[in-house]
């Protein structure tokens, strides 16, 4: 059986503003035919999971008003790829748990503290991170440690200028980020198993010159709406040039400290994450190489998208805050 | 305590149960995956879909010994074949998924994927078992082989130990499910140590 694949390129906008869109592209590709006749067959993935409860009503995200990213020709992962396809082991290891799982969890009332080595701390509630800066969409690709990638339009703000707010010490020399810990809503940090052994809560770290780059982006949304929970509701970090697990997600705190800060993964097994986990296609993980990678965006199965990994992830702009580092060493 | 007498047409009645189910799942999931049905990836769906189901078929096939002793029936062992090939079908599919969905035909990544990443190798290892056995289970070769196709037949045992291996280290953390499999995997073993401390011996 053959099934013709249009190039996903062909179906391009570059003006993604909003969900309308999004909705229209599937649409196009209903009505050619790529997706209609199988749905009789399979209306659903979880058509397959017999365990499967589907009664859970879905999390109620916001519209956004955002200066859009007009400029980026690259070809969009469908918003419900993006949206289902998660790695969040607060909601269980498998990449359909967080869909699954986080529907009904709390994200109204939240509190973000920045503290540490700053002269000014101060904490963000809630509604106060949709409007205490101003908001801008940013297309970028994503590129997971297990060699996946996604190009996913975010709305947030620049880390930088949060920080700039708290008015950093001198001696503050890394930032440090922490996820929210509740287990009565994460059956993961409720369980070893369902968690993947993992010691709750998640942390992350960037160097300060790292978290201070114009890309690293604080965010609260993506595809025009608040982030849902599988993405880490309602704020996380976006860090387009390093490997995703350095995004982290549902973020309750951000210290400003001294020293590098330990960071989860990096904890876990340190000879396959590093601290930096910049994407580095001549850096293969122990397991898998890291030269290629395969692109998710529309086409199924046959879609041939496997692209070669770029240096940095494409991002040159960042490679002057490594300069003279061995980044074969500090991966 | 014989739960069903396991008459000819009851065994033709299951033999075709278990074609059409583990035949039109596989058909069903490669169509939704071809037809961007599937959320999320397709191709790592698939690669946990077939490689999940071969190993699961594959234990099926070798609980099926232990049962029919506990039930005297001996019946039971008439699905053993069919069972293992099912096995051997997804594993190859699970193969062939990864050679051409995850690597996408490039040749050079392929062979060095296979050499250089030991789950690869093992779970590469555990394969070619496997293909040697299907190759082997049919009636003639059978016959010519006489005693050696039992000892050939006998590396099953390697080749599930080999999958648990490759299963494991495929994970980046430790995950329920493995341990449930593991457990699985243990009592059948157990239940064969007789003639598994016999093979190794002779060997
Ligand atoms: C050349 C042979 C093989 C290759 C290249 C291969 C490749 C892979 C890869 C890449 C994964 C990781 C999927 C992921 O986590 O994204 C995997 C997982 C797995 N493989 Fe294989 N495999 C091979 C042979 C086998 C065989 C023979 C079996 C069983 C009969 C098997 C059973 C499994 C299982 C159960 C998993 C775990 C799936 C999951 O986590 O849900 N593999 N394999």
């Amino acid at each position: 059986m053959r099934i013709k694949i249009k190039k996903p390129s062909d179906l391009t906008d570059n003006d993604v503003t909003d969900e309308s869109i999004y909705k229209n592209r599937r649409q196009v590709l209903r009505s050619l035919g790529y997706v209609g006749a199988s749905a009789l067959l399979a209306p659903h993935a979880k058509a397959f999971n017999w365990f499967s409860d589907d009664d859970e009503p879905a999390f109620k995200r916001r519209p956004l008003t955002y200066q859009s990213d007009k400029n980026d020709p690259q070809t969009i992962t469908p918003e419900d790829k993006a949206t289902s396809y998660n790695n969040f082991y607060e909601f269980g290891t498998d990449k359909s748990d967080p869909v699954e799982n986080a529907q009904s969890f709390n994200v109204n009332p939240w509190t973000l503290k920045v503290d540490g080595l700053v002269n000014k701390p101060f904490s963000i509630d809630f509604d106060n991170l949709f409007t205490r800066f101003p908001l801008q969409e940013r297309i970028y690709r994503l590129r997971c440690v297990e060699a996946w990638s996604m190009v996913i339009p975010w709305i947030g703000f620049p880390l930088a200028q949060l920080i700039k707010q708290a008015d950093p010490q001198g001696s503050a020399k890394y930032v440090a980020f922490q996820t929210l810990r509740d287990p009565k809503q994460m059956p993961g940090q409720r369980n070893r198993f369902v968690g993947g052994g993992i010691d709750y809560p998640y942390v992350e770290g960037l160097r300060l010159d790292e978290a201070m780059h114009d890309l690293t982006l604080l965010t609260v949304g993506l595809y025009g709406k608040s982030l849902p929970p599988q993405n880490g509701a309602p704020v996380r970090l976006v860090v387009p040039w390093k490997y995703g697990f350095k995004s982290i997600k549902s973020i309750v705190r951000i210290s400003l400290v001294e020293q590098q800060p330990p960071t989860t993964w990096n904890t876990l097994a340190p000879h396959e994450y590093g601290f930096y986990a910049n994407v580095n296609p001549t850096v293969d993980h122990p397991r898998w190489s890291q030269a290629s990678e395969r692109r998710i965006t529309t086409g199924g199965l046959l879609a041939r998208n496997r692209i070669a990994t770029q240096m940095f992830n494409g991002y040159e702009e960042v490679a002057s805050l490594y300069a003279g580092m061995d980044l074969r060493r500090l991966y | 305590m014989v739960w069903i007498r396991l008459t000819n047409r009851r065994v033709i009645a299951l033999k075709s149960l278990i074609h059409i189910i583990a035949g039109l799942w596989l058909v069903q999931t490669f169509y939704a995956a071809i037809s961007d049905q599937l959320a999320g990836d397709p191709v790592e769906i698939l690669l946990h879909f077939t490689g999940i189901g071969a190993l699961n078929l594959l234990l099926l096939s070798l609980s099926l010994t232990p049962l029919a002793k506990w039930q005297r029936q001996g019946s039971w062992i008439a699905l053993r074949r069919l069972t293992g090939l099912w096995s051997f079908t997804y594993a190859l599919c699970h193969f062939l998924v990864f050679i051409l969905f995850e690597l996408q035909l490039e040749w050079q990544l392929v062979a060095s994927e296979i050499i250089q990443r030991p789950y690869i190798t093992v779970g590469f290892s555990a394969l070619l078992i496997l293909t040697a056995l299907a190759i082997t289970s049919i009636s003639v070769l059978r016959r010519r082989m006489g005693r050696s196709w039992q000892k050939l037949h006998n590396t099953v045992y390697i080749a599930v130990l080999l999958i648990m291996l490759h299963f494991t280290w495929s994970l980046k953390t430790l995950e329920l499910q493995i341990l449930i499999y593991a457990i699985i995997t243990g009592t059948l073993l157990w239940f064969r140590r007789n003639k598994l401390a016999g093979f190794l011996i002779k060997k």
